[in-house]
Protein backbone atom coordinates (compact mmCIF):
# COMPACT_ATOMS: atom_id res chain seq x y z
CA UNK A 1 0.00 0.00 0.00
CA UNK A 2 1.51 3.43 -1.28
CA UNK A 3 1.81 5.79 2.05
CA UNK A 4 0.50 9.08 1.30
CA UNK A 5 1.38 12.13 3.78
CA UNK A 6 -1.01 15.37 4.22
CA UNK A 7 0.07 18.38 5.61
CA UNK A 8 -1.66 20.90 7.35
CA UNK A 9 -0.40 24.28 6.36
CA UNK A 10 0.78 24.10 10.27
CA UNK A 11 3.03 21.36 9.31
CA UNK A 12 1.21 18.11 11.03
CA UNK A 13 1.08 15.34 9.15
CA UNK A 14 -1.62 12.69 8.35
CA UNK A 15 0.11 9.90 6.88
CA UNK A 16 -2.36 7.10 5.27
CA UNK A 17 -1.51 3.67 3.82
CA UNK A 18 -3.77 4.10 0.56
CA UNK A 19 -5.18 1.59 -0.93
CA UNK A 20 -4.10 0.99 -4.92
CA UNK A 21 -7.09 2.04 -7.32
CA UNK A 22 -8.43 4.30 -4.66
CA UNK A 23 -8.21 8.09 -5.83
CA UNK A 24 -5.78 10.06 -3.32
CA UNK A 25 -9.03 12.16 -2.15
CA UNK A 26 -10.60 8.40 -1.39
CA UNK A 27 -7.75 7.68 1.05
CA UNK A 28 -7.81 10.80 2.69
CA UNK A 29 -11.74 10.85 3.45
CA UNK A 30 -11.45 7.11 4.49
CA UNK A 31 -8.75 7.94 7.13
CA UNK A 32 -10.63 11.01 8.38
CA UNK A 33 -7.58 13.42 7.26
CA UNK A 34 -9.18 16.80 7.48
CA UNK A 35 -10.07 19.58 4.96
CA UNK A 36 -10.37 16.96 1.92
CA UNK A 37 -14.05 16.47 2.12
CA UNK A 38 -15.02 15.15 -1.78
CA UNK A 39 -18.68 16.11 -1.90
CA UNK A 40 -19.17 15.05 -5.39
CA UNK A 41 -17.69 11.57 -4.45
CA UNK A 42 -15.18 12.13 -7.18
CA UNK A 43 -15.87 13.11 -10.54
CA UNK A 44 -14.07 16.29 -10.38
CA UNK A 45 -17.18 18.28 -9.62
CA UNK A 46 -16.85 20.47 -6.52
CA UNK A 47 -13.22 21.05 -5.80
CA UNK A 48 -13.32 20.17 -2.49
CA UNK A 49 -10.81 18.12 -2.68
CA UNK A 50 -7.90 20.53 -3.75
CA UNK A 51 -4.74 20.28 -2.96
CA UNK A 52 -0.95 21.64 -3.33
CA UNK A 53 1.06 18.62 -4.18
CA UNK A 54 4.63 18.71 -3.83
CA UNK A 55 6.92 20.87 -6.01
CA UNK A 56 9.18 17.45 -6.02
CA UNK A 57 5.96 15.08 -7.29
CA UNK A 58 3.73 18.21 -9.13
CA UNK A 59 5.47 17.32 -12.96
CA UNK A 60 5.71 13.40 -12.08
CA UNK A 61 1.76 13.30 -11.86
CA UNK A 62 -0.15 13.00 -14.68
CA UNK A 63 -0.85 16.27 -15.68
CA UNK A 64 -4.68 17.98 -15.13
CA UNK A 65 -7.29 17.75 -18.03
CA UNK A 66 -9.20 20.82 -19.01
CA UNK A 67 -12.45 20.30 -16.54
CA UNK A 68 -9.82 20.01 -13.83
CA UNK A 69 -8.22 22.84 -14.75
CA UNK A 70 -11.28 24.70 -15.25
CA UNK A 71 -12.23 23.64 -11.61
CA UNK A 72 -9.03 24.48 -9.64
CA UNK A 73 -9.42 27.87 -11.17
CA UNK A 74 -12.52 29.09 -8.78
CA UNK A 75 -10.91 26.67 -5.88
CA UNK A 76 -10.44 27.94 -2.59
CA UNK A 77 -6.68 29.50 -2.97
CA UNK A 78 -5.66 28.18 -6.01
CA UNK A 79 -2.06 28.13 -6.82
CA UNK A 80 0.85 26.51 -9.20
CA UNK A 81 0.55 23.71 -7.65
CA UNK A 82 -3.37 23.10 -7.07
CA UNK A 83 -4.64 19.62 -8.16
CA UNK A 84 -7.97 17.74 -7.77
CA UNK A 85 -7.04 14.86 -5.47
CA UNK A 86 -9.53 13.03 -6.72
CA UNK A 87 -8.15 13.30 -10.24
CA UNK A 88 -4.50 11.56 -8.42
CA UNK A 89 -5.19 7.48 -8.48
CA UNK A 90 -3.07 5.88 -5.90
CA UNK A 91 -0.61 3.56 -7.94
CA UNK A 92 2.79 2.24 -6.75
CA UNK A 93 4.36 5.14 -9.05
CA UNK A 94 3.06 7.28 -5.58
CA UNK A 95 4.61 6.21 -2.94
CA UNK A 96 6.15 8.69 -0.84
CA UNK A 97 3.59 11.57 -2.87
CA UNK A 98 3.36 14.34 -0.42
CA UNK A 99 0.10 17.06 -0.55
CA UNK A 100 -0.27 19.89 1.37
CA UNK A 101 -4.35 21.26 2.70
CA UNK A 102 -5.24 24.88 1.80
CA UNK A 103 -5.58 26.52 4.92
CA UNK A 104 -8.77 27.82 3.50
CA UNK A 105 -10.70 24.26 3.29
CA UNK A 106 -9.53 23.73 6.87
CA UNK B 1 -37.87 27.58 20.11
CA UNK B 2 -36.06 26.24 22.76
CA UNK B 3 -31.92 27.03 23.02
CA UNK B 4 -30.95 24.02 25.16
CA UNK B 5 -28.99 22.29 22.41
CA UNK B 6 -27.03 25.69 21.86
CA UNK B 7 -26.27 25.94 25.20
CA UNK B 8 -25.98 22.26 27.07
CA UNK B 9 -22.67 20.96 27.63
CA UNK B 10 -21.99 17.04 27.81
CA UNK B 11 -21.81 15.67 30.74
CA UNK B 12 -18.24 14.87 31.55
CA UNK B 13 -18.81 11.79 33.70
CA UNK B 14 -21.56 9.98 31.53
CA UNK B 15 -20.83 8.31 28.21
CA UNK B 16 -23.57 10.23 25.87
CA UNK B 17 -24.88 7.69 23.11
CA UNK B 18 -25.82 9.59 19.57
CA UNK B 19 -28.24 7.04 17.50
CA UNK B 20 -28.18 7.86 13.63
CA UNK B 21 -31.22 6.37 11.73
CA UNK B 22 -30.45 6.13 8.31
CA UNK B 23 -26.83 4.91 6.90
CA UNK B 24 -26.56 7.17 3.46
CA UNK B 25 -24.30 9.34 2.99
CA UNK B 26 -26.49 12.25 5.50
CA UNK B 27 -25.95 9.87 8.16
CA UNK B 28 -22.34 8.61 7.33
CA UNK B 29 -21.21 12.50 7.27
CA UNK B 30 -22.80 13.12 10.36
CA UNK B 31 -21.22 10.09 11.97
CA UNK B 32 -17.82 10.88 10.90
CA UNK B 33 -17.65 14.38 11.57
CA UNK B 34 -18.79 13.75 15.30
CA UNK B 35 -15.83 12.04 16.03
CA UNK B 36 -13.50 14.72 13.60
CA UNK B 37 -15.33 17.18 16.35
CA UNK B 38 -13.70 15.12 18.97
CA UNK B 39 -17.09 13.56 19.99
CA UNK B 40 -16.01 10.43 22.42
CA UNK B 41 -19.07 9.00 23.32
CA UNK B 42 -20.97 6.32 21.22
CA UNK B 43 -22.25 6.56 17.92
CA UNK B 44 -24.68 3.89 16.49
CA UNK B 45 -25.27 4.09 13.11
CA UNK B 46 -28.49 2.00 11.62
CA UNK B 47 -29.59 1.63 8.19
CA UNK B 48 -31.88 -1.14 6.66
CA UNK B 49 -29.51 -1.43 3.85
CA UNK B 50 -26.91 -4.08 4.49
CA UNK B 51 -24.09 -1.77 3.03
CA UNK B 52 -21.91 0.58 5.28
CA UNK B 53 -22.88 4.64 3.77
CA UNK B 54 -22.11 4.78 0.19
CA UNK B 55 -21.77 7.21 -2.20
CA UNK B 56 -25.05 6.84 -4.31
CA UNK B 57 -24.49 9.60 -7.15
CA UNK B 58 -22.55 7.25 -8.99
CA UNK B 59 -24.91 4.34 -9.17
CA UNK B 60 -26.46 5.69 -12.58
CA UNK B 61 -23.65 7.03 -14.04
CA UNK B 62 -19.97 5.23 -13.30
CA UNK B 63 -21.28 1.96 -11.21
CA UNK B 64 -24.00 1.14 -13.64
CA UNK B 65 -21.82 1.46 -16.49
CA UNK B 66 -19.15 -0.98 -14.67
CA UNK B 67 -16.44 1.79 -14.26
CA UNK B 68 -16.45 2.23 -10.98
CA UNK B 69 -16.79 -1.27 -8.32
CA UNK B 70 -19.09 -1.67 -5.93
CA UNK B 71 -15.85 -1.50 -2.98
CA UNK B 72 -14.99 1.83 -4.28
CA UNK B 73 -18.33 3.20 -3.42
CA UNK B 74 -18.24 2.99 0.37
CA UNK B 75 -17.07 6.11 2.20
CA UNK B 76 -16.21 4.58 5.58
CA UNK B 77 -15.59 0.85 5.06
CA UNK B 78 -16.08 -1.36 7.59
CA UNK B 79 -12.62 -1.10 8.66
CA UNK B 80 -12.64 2.79 8.77
CA UNK B 81 -15.59 2.39 10.97
CA UNK B 82 -14.16 0.08 13.29
CA UNK B 83 -11.30 2.92 13.63
CA UNK B 84 -13.90 5.80 14.16
CA UNK B 85 -15.34 3.80 16.76
CA UNK B 86 -19.01 4.04 14.70
CA UNK B 87 -21.13 1.36 15.75
CA UNK B 88 -22.85 -0.24 12.69
CA UNK B 89 -26.24 -1.92 12.63
CA UNK B 90 -27.11 -2.81 9.04
CA UNK B 91 -30.19 -4.55 7.71
CA UNK B 92 -32.27 -3.80 9.72
CA UNK B 93 -34.94 -0.83 10.14
CA UNK B 94 -35.79 1.34 12.79
CA UNK B 95 -39.87 0.97 13.63
CA UNK B 96 -40.69 3.13 16.51
CA UNK B 97 -39.30 6.17 18.33
CA UNK B 98 -40.17 6.24 22.07
CA UNK B 99 -39.10 9.87 22.79
CA UNK B 100 -40.91 9.71 26.71
CA UNK B 101 -38.00 6.74 27.25
CA UNK B 102 -35.47 8.09 24.76
CA UNK B 103 -35.62 4.61 22.91
CA UNK B 104 -35.26 3.49 19.61
CA UNK B 105 -36.98 0.16 18.68
CA UNK B 106 -35.53 -1.91 15.86
CA UNK B 107 -37.02 -4.08 13.21
CA UNK B 108 -35.03 -7.09 14.82
CA UNK B 109 -36.40 -6.88 18.30
CA UNK B 110 -33.64 -4.29 19.72
CA UNK B 111 -34.30 -1.27 21.72
CA UNK B 112 -31.19 1.11 21.14
CA UNK B 113 -31.02 4.43 24.75
CA UNK B 114 -30.28 7.48 23.38
CA UNK B 115 -29.03 10.80 24.12
CA UNK B 116 -29.47 12.53 21.05
CA UNK B 117 -31.02 11.07 17.91
CA UNK B 118 -30.39 11.85 14.57
CA UNK B 119 -32.88 10.79 11.42
CA UNK B 120 -31.25 10.54 8.19
CA UNK B 121 -33.76 8.44 6.63
CA UNK B 122 -33.41 9.80 3.33
CA UNK B 123 -35.79 8.81 0.75
CA UNK B 124 -37.29 5.75 -1.34
CA UNK B 125 -37.70 5.49 -5.13
CA UNK B 126 -41.50 7.00 -6.37
CA UNK B 127 -43.22 3.82 -8.05
CA UNK B 128 -45.26 4.06 -11.02
CA UNK B 129 -49.20 3.97 -10.19
CA UNK B 130 -49.77 1.97 -13.22
CA UNK B 131 -50.76 -2.27 -13.17
CA UNK B 132 -47.61 -4.14 -13.75
CA UNK B 133 -45.14 -1.91 -12.30
CA UNK B 134 -43.95 -4.79 -10.13
CA UNK B 135 -43.30 -6.99 -12.19
CA UNK B 136 -39.79 -7.95 -11.74
CA UNK B 137 -38.03 -6.29 -15.05
CA UNK B 138 -39.48 -3.20 -13.81
CA UNK B 139 -37.13 -1.23 -12.27
CA UNK B 140 -36.24 1.79 -9.24
CA UNK B 141 -32.85 3.10 -9.28
CA UNK B 142 -31.87 4.76 -5.61
CA UNK B 143 -29.52 1.58 -4.31
CA UNK B 144 -26.38 -0.91 -5.07
CA UNK B 145 -29.01 -3.67 -5.25
CA UNK B 146 -31.44 -1.73 -8.05
CA UNK B 147 -28.34 -1.40 -10.02
CA UNK B 148 -27.16 -5.13 -9.64
CA UNK B 149 -30.83 -6.14 -10.53
CA UNK B 150 -30.80 -3.71 -13.45
CA UNK B 151 -26.75 -4.41 -14.67
CA UNK B 152 -27.80 -8.18 -15.41
CA UNK B 153 -30.38 -6.70 -18.39
CA UNK B 154 -28.38 -4.19 -19.24
CA UNK B 155 -26.45 -5.78 -22.40
CA UNK B 156 -25.44 -4.79 -26.19
CA UNK B 157 -28.78 -5.09 -28.12
CA UNK B 158 -31.37 -5.11 -25.40
CA UNK B 159 -33.66 -2.70 -25.03
CA UNK B 160 -34.26 -0.63 -22.29
CA UNK B 161 -37.35 2.24 -21.71
CA UNK B 162 -36.75 4.79 -19.66
CA UNK B 163 -39.98 6.14 -17.92
CA UNK B 164 -39.00 10.11 -17.12
CA UNK B 165 -36.58 12.44 -18.33
CA UNK B 166 -35.09 13.63 -14.87
CA UNK B 167 -31.83 13.73 -13.83
CA UNK B 168 -31.66 9.81 -13.28
CA UNK B 169 -33.32 9.19 -16.33
CA UNK B 170 -31.01 10.71 -18.50
CA UNK B 171 -28.00 9.47 -17.15
CA UNK B 172 -29.00 6.43 -17.52
CA UNK B 173 -30.41 6.52 -21.04
CA UNK B 174 -26.54 7.67 -21.75
CA UNK B 175 -25.08 4.73 -20.03
CA UNK B 176 -27.05 2.22 -21.62
CA UNK B 177 -26.88 3.62 -25.18
CA UNK B 178 -23.07 3.61 -24.50
CA UNK B 179 -23.45 -0.21 -23.47
CA UNK B 180 -25.21 -0.82 -27.07
CA UNK B 181 -28.67 -0.55 -26.05
CA UNK B 182 -31.52 0.92 -28.18
CA UNK B 183 -32.72 3.56 -25.40
CA UNK B 184 -36.35 5.13 -25.19
CA UNK B 185 -36.81 7.90 -23.10
CA UNK B 186 -40.80 8.52 -22.33
CA UNK B 187 -41.46 11.82 -20.38
CA UNK B 188 -45.11 13.18 -19.46
CA UNK B 189 -44.04 16.83 -19.58
CA UNK B 190 -43.52 18.62 -22.67
CA UNK B 191 -39.86 18.53 -22.00
CA UNK B 192 -37.12 16.98 -20.51
CA UNK B 193 -35.78 18.22 -16.91
CA UNK B 194 -38.61 20.33 -16.59
CA UNK B 195 -38.64 20.63 -13.12
CA UNK B 196 -34.94 21.74 -13.17
CA UNK B 197 -34.39 23.97 -16.00
CA UNK B 198 -35.54 26.19 -18.57
CA UNK B 199 -36.55 25.17 -22.19
CA UNK B 200 -33.57 26.13 -23.67
CA UNK B 201 -31.37 23.77 -21.79
CA UNK B 202 -33.71 21.03 -22.43
CA UNK B 203 -33.50 22.09 -25.88
CA UNK B 204 -30.05 21.31 -25.95
CA UNK B 205 -30.07 17.83 -23.85
CA UNK B 206 -33.27 16.50 -25.92
CA UNK B 207 -30.85 16.71 -29.36
CA UNK B 208 -27.44 15.60 -27.44
CA UNK B 209 -29.60 12.44 -26.45
CA UNK B 210 -31.43 12.02 -30.09
CA UNK B 211 -28.14 12.49 -31.56
CA UNK B 212 -26.87 9.75 -29.27
CA UNK B 213 -29.39 7.95 -31.19
CA UNK B 214 -32.25 7.79 -28.03
CA UNK B 215 -35.95 7.44 -29.02
CA UNK B 216 -36.82 10.47 -27.05
CA UNK B 217 -40.36 11.24 -26.21
CA UNK B 218 -42.23 14.29 -24.83
CA UNK B 219 -45.61 14.60 -23.75
CA UNK B 220 -46.71 10.98 -23.77
CA UNK B 221 -48.62 9.14 -22.11
CA UNK B 222 -47.88 5.58 -20.26
CA UNK B 223 -51.19 3.38 -20.97
CA UNK B 224 -50.39 0.05 -19.52
CA UNK B 225 -47.48 -2.29 -19.83
CA UNK B 226 -48.41 -6.06 -21.58
CA UNK B 227 -46.52 -8.88 -20.81
CA UNK B 228 -46.22 -11.72 -18.38
CA UNK B 229 -44.45 -12.25 -15.54
CA UNK B 230 -41.74 -9.74 -17.71
CA UNK B 231 -42.65 -6.83 -19.25
CA UNK B 232 -42.29 -6.73 -22.65
CA UNK B 233 -43.91 -3.65 -24.09
CA UNK B 234 -45.09 -0.49 -23.03
CA UNK B 235 -48.18 1.12 -24.25
CA UNK B 236 -48.89 4.85 -25.19
CA UNK B 237 -51.77 7.02 -25.79
CA UNK B 238 -51.01 7.80 -29.00
CA UNK B 239 -51.39 3.90 -29.60
CA UNK B 240 -47.43 3.07 -30.30
CA UNK B 241 -45.97 -0.08 -28.12
CA UNK B 242 -42.63 -0.03 -27.63
CA UNK B 243 -41.17 -3.04 -26.80
CA UNK B 244 -38.94 -3.63 -23.34
CA UNK B 245 -36.00 -5.85 -22.22
CA UNK B 246 -36.47 -3.68 -18.94
CA UNK B 247 -38.12 -0.93 -17.45
CA UNK B 248 -36.39 2.16 -15.42
CA UNK B 249 -38.76 4.21 -13.33
CA UNK B 250 -36.82 7.49 -12.93
CA UNK B 251 -40.16 9.24 -11.57
CA UNK B 252 -38.48 10.72 -8.40
CA UNK B 253 -38.35 9.96 -4.48
CA UNK B 254 -40.93 10.35 -1.40
CA UNK B 255 -39.07 11.49 1.56
CA UNK B 256 -39.10 9.26 4.37
CA UNK B 257 -41.10 10.48 6.69
CA UNK B 258 -43.22 7.78 8.69
CA UNK B 259 -40.98 7.21 11.44
CA UNK B 260 -41.13 11.12 12.29
CA UNK B 261 -44.96 11.15 11.78
CA UNK B 262 -45.28 8.36 14.28
CA UNK B 263 -43.40 9.98 16.86
CA UNK B 264 -45.54 12.76 16.63
CA UNK B 265 -43.31 14.99 14.87
CA UNK B 266 -44.41 17.64 12.33
CA UNK B 267 -43.86 16.26 8.89
CA UNK B 268 -44.65 18.70 5.67
CA UNK B 269 -42.92 17.20 2.42
CA UNK B 270 -40.53 15.95 4.91
CA UNK B 271 -39.62 16.07 8.47
CA UNK B 272 -39.59 19.89 9.87
CA UNK B 273 -36.72 21.79 10.80
CA UNK B 274 -35.37 24.21 12.76
CA UNK B 275 -32.49 26.67 10.73
CA UNK B 276 -30.04 24.27 13.26
CA UNK B 277 -31.87 21.01 11.93
CA UNK B 278 -33.43 20.49 15.01
CA UNK B 279 -36.83 19.39 15.09
CA UNK B 280 -39.16 20.49 17.92
CA UNK B 281 -38.50 17.78 20.11
CA UNK B 282 -34.50 19.17 21.24
CA UNK B 283 -33.27 15.47 21.21
CA UNK B 284 -33.88 14.84 17.75
CA UNK B 285 -32.35 16.39 14.34
CA UNK B 286 -32.95 15.34 10.96
CA UNK B 287 -30.63 15.82 7.52
CA UNK B 288 -30.30 15.09 4.00
CA UNK B 289 -33.32 14.52 1.20
CA UNK B 290 -35.65 13.39 4.23
CA UNK B 291 -35.06 16.94 5.84
CA UNK B 292 -37.48 20.58 5.14
CA UNK B 293 -35.40 23.25 6.33
CA UNK B 294 -35.70 26.79 6.49
CA UNK B 295 -33.59 28.48 3.66
CA UNK B 296 -32.52 32.06 4.49
CA UNK B 297 -30.94 32.56 1.53
CA UNK B 298 -34.15 31.62 -0.64
CA UNK B 299 -36.25 33.06 2.18
CA UNK B 300 -38.29 29.68 1.96
CA UNK B 301 -38.21 26.40 3.15
CA UNK B 302 -36.40 23.68 1.62
CA UNK B 303 -36.65 20.03 1.14
CA UNK B 304 -33.26 19.25 -1.27
CA UNK B 305 -32.14 15.91 -2.55
CA UNK B 306 -28.80 16.44 -3.30
CA UNK B 307 -25.34 15.04 -1.91
CA UNK B 308 -24.00 18.37 -1.20
CA UNK B 309 -27.17 18.97 0.97
CA UNK B 310 -26.59 15.61 2.63
CA UNK B 311 -23.38 16.18 3.67
CA UNK B 312 -23.39 19.48 4.48
CA UNK B 313 -26.32 19.11 6.84
CA UNK B 314 -24.77 16.46 7.90
CA UNK B 315 -21.79 18.69 9.37
CA UNK B 316 -24.62 21.23 10.38
CA UNK B 317 -26.32 18.05 12.84
CA UNK B 318 -22.68 17.20 14.01
CA UNK B 319 -22.25 20.32 14.80
CA UNK B 320 -25.70 20.92 16.96
CA UNK B 321 -25.39 17.49 18.75
CA UNK B 322 -22.33 18.57 20.36
CA UNK B 323 -23.86 22.36 21.31
CA UNK B 324 -22.19 23.79 18.74
CA UNK B 325 -25.26 25.06 17.07
CA UNK B 326 -24.73 26.24 13.34
CA UNK B 327 -27.28 27.86 11.03
CA UNK B 328 -27.60 25.84 7.81
CA UNK B 329 -28.01 28.13 5.13
CA UNK B 330 -26.69 26.38 1.64
CA UNK B 331 -26.96 27.74 -1.65
CA UNK B 332 -27.81 24.50 -3.68
CA UNK B 333 -25.89 22.95 -6.42
CA UNK B 334 -26.20 20.43 -8.44
CA UNK B 335 -24.66 18.28 -11.47
CA UNK B 336 -25.42 15.37 -14.18
CA UNK B 337 -23.09 13.47 -16.35
CA UNK B 338 -24.24 12.28 -19.62
CA UNK B 339 -21.83 10.83 -22.13
CA UNK B 340 -19.05 13.19 -22.11
CA UNK B 341 -20.97 16.36 -20.92
CA UNK B 342 -21.09 17.29 -17.32
CA UNK B 343 -23.97 19.92 -16.40
CA UNK B 344 -23.36 21.98 -13.37
CA UNK B 345 -25.82 23.80 -12.08
CA UNK B 346 -25.95 26.60 -8.72
CA UNK B 347 -28.73 27.92 -7.04
CA UNK B 348 -32.25 28.09 -7.72
CA UNK B 349 -33.73 29.44 -11.14
CA UNK B 350 -37.29 30.03 -9.94
CA UNK B 351 -38.54 33.29 -9.96
CA UNK B 352 -35.65 34.93 -12.42
CA UNK B 353 -36.27 37.66 -14.62
CA UNK B 354 -33.90 37.88 -16.43
CA UNK B 355 -31.38 35.10 -18.78
CA UNK B 356 -28.36 35.42 -19.98
CA UNK B 357 -26.51 32.92 -22.61
CA UNK B 358 -22.49 32.72 -22.26
CA UNK B 359 -21.17 30.50 -25.43
CA UNK B 360 -23.60 28.64 -28.22
CA UNK B 361 -26.18 26.31 -27.14
CA UNK B 362 -25.44 24.53 -30.44
CA UNK B 363 -21.99 23.98 -29.13
CA UNK B 364 -21.18 21.48 -26.30
CA UNK B 365 -20.18 24.16 -23.71
CA UNK B 366 -22.60 26.94 -22.80
CA UNK B 367 -23.51 28.68 -19.70
CA UNK B 368 -26.82 30.01 -18.33
CA UNK B 369 -27.12 32.91 -16.02
CA UNK B 370 -30.56 33.45 -14.07
CA UNK B 371 -30.70 37.32 -12.50
CA UNK B 372 -33.34 38.85 -10.38
CA UNK B 373 -33.37 41.97 -10.12
CA UNK B 374 -29.77 42.29 -11.43
CA UNK B 375 -28.52 40.00 -8.65
CA UNK B 376 -27.36 36.57 -9.94
CA UNK B 377 -29.36 34.21 -8.38
CA UNK B 378 -28.36 30.58 -10.34
CA UNK B 379 -26.37 29.46 -13.26
CA UNK B 380 -26.72 25.84 -15.36
CA UNK B 381 -23.46 25.06 -17.20
CA UNK B 382 -22.55 22.82 -19.15
CA UNK B 383 -18.48 22.46 -20.14
CA UNK B 384 -17.59 25.77 -18.65
CA UNK B 385 -16.04 24.49 -15.02
CA UNK B 386 -14.63 28.03 -13.95
CA UNK B 387 -18.00 29.44 -14.59
CA UNK B 388 -19.92 27.17 -12.27
CA UNK B 389 -17.19 27.62 -9.52
CA UNK B 390 -17.26 31.52 -10.05
CA UNK B 391 -20.87 31.72 -10.42
CA UNK B 392 -20.89 29.84 -6.95
CA UNK B 393 -19.35 32.59 -5.43
CA UNK B 394 -21.50 35.57 -7.21
CA UNK B 395 -24.60 33.27 -6.26
CA UNK B 396 -23.67 33.06 -2.53
CA UNK B 397 -22.15 36.84 -2.34
CA UNK B 398 -25.76 38.17 -3.80
CA UNK B 399 -23.54 39.86 -6.41
CA UNK B 400 -25.34 42.50 -8.46
CA UNK B 401 -23.53 41.31 -12.03
CA UNK B 402 -23.27 43.54 -15.42
CA UNK B 403 -25.35 41.15 -17.86
CA UNK B 404 -22.84 41.93 -20.48
CA UNK B 405 -19.95 40.97 -18.71
CA UNK B 406 -22.20 37.62 -18.60
CA UNK B 407 -22.64 37.02 -21.94
CA UNK B 408 -19.05 37.43 -23.42
CA UNK B 409 -17.44 34.45 -23.27
CA UNK B 410 -13.89 35.98 -23.04
CA UNK B 411 -14.70 37.91 -19.53
CA UNK B 412 -13.42 35.37 -17.03
CA UNK B 413 -16.28 36.13 -14.31
CA UNK B 414 -13.63 36.16 -11.91
CA UNK B 415 -13.53 40.02 -12.81
CA UNK B 416 -17.01 40.30 -11.40
CA UNK B 417 -16.24 39.26 -7.77
CA UNK B 418 -15.89 41.59 -5.00
CA UNK B 419 -11.84 42.55 -4.50
CA UNK B 420 -12.20 40.19 -0.94
CA UNK B 421 -13.39 37.39 -2.50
Amino acid sequence: MPTITFLEPGGKAHVVDAQAGLSVMEAATRNDVPGIIGECGGCCTCATCHVYVDVAWYGRLESADEMEQGMLEGAVEPGPLSRLSCQIKVTDAIEGLVVTIPAGQL
Amino acid sequence: MSESAATQTPSQTTIQTFVIVGAGQAGGETASELRKQGFTGRIVLVGDETHVPYRRPPLSKAYLSGTATQESLYILPPAGLEKARIEFIGGVRAERIDRATKQLHLSDGRVLDYDKLVLATGGRARVLSLPGADRPNVFPLRSIADVQAMRTHCLDGKSAVIIGGGFIGLEVAAVATKLGMKVTVLEGLPRVLARVTVPEVSTFFERIHREAGVDLRTGVQITAFEGEPLVTHVLLGDGSRIAADFILAGIGQVPNVELAQQAGLAVDNGIVVDEYSRTADPDIYAAGDCANHPNEFYGCRLRLESVQNAMEQGRVVAAGLLGKSQVYNVVPWFWSDQYDLKLQMVGLSAGFDRMVLRGDLNARAFAAFYLKDGRLIAADTVGRPQDFMFAKKLVALRVVVDPQVLADETVSLKTLLPAAA
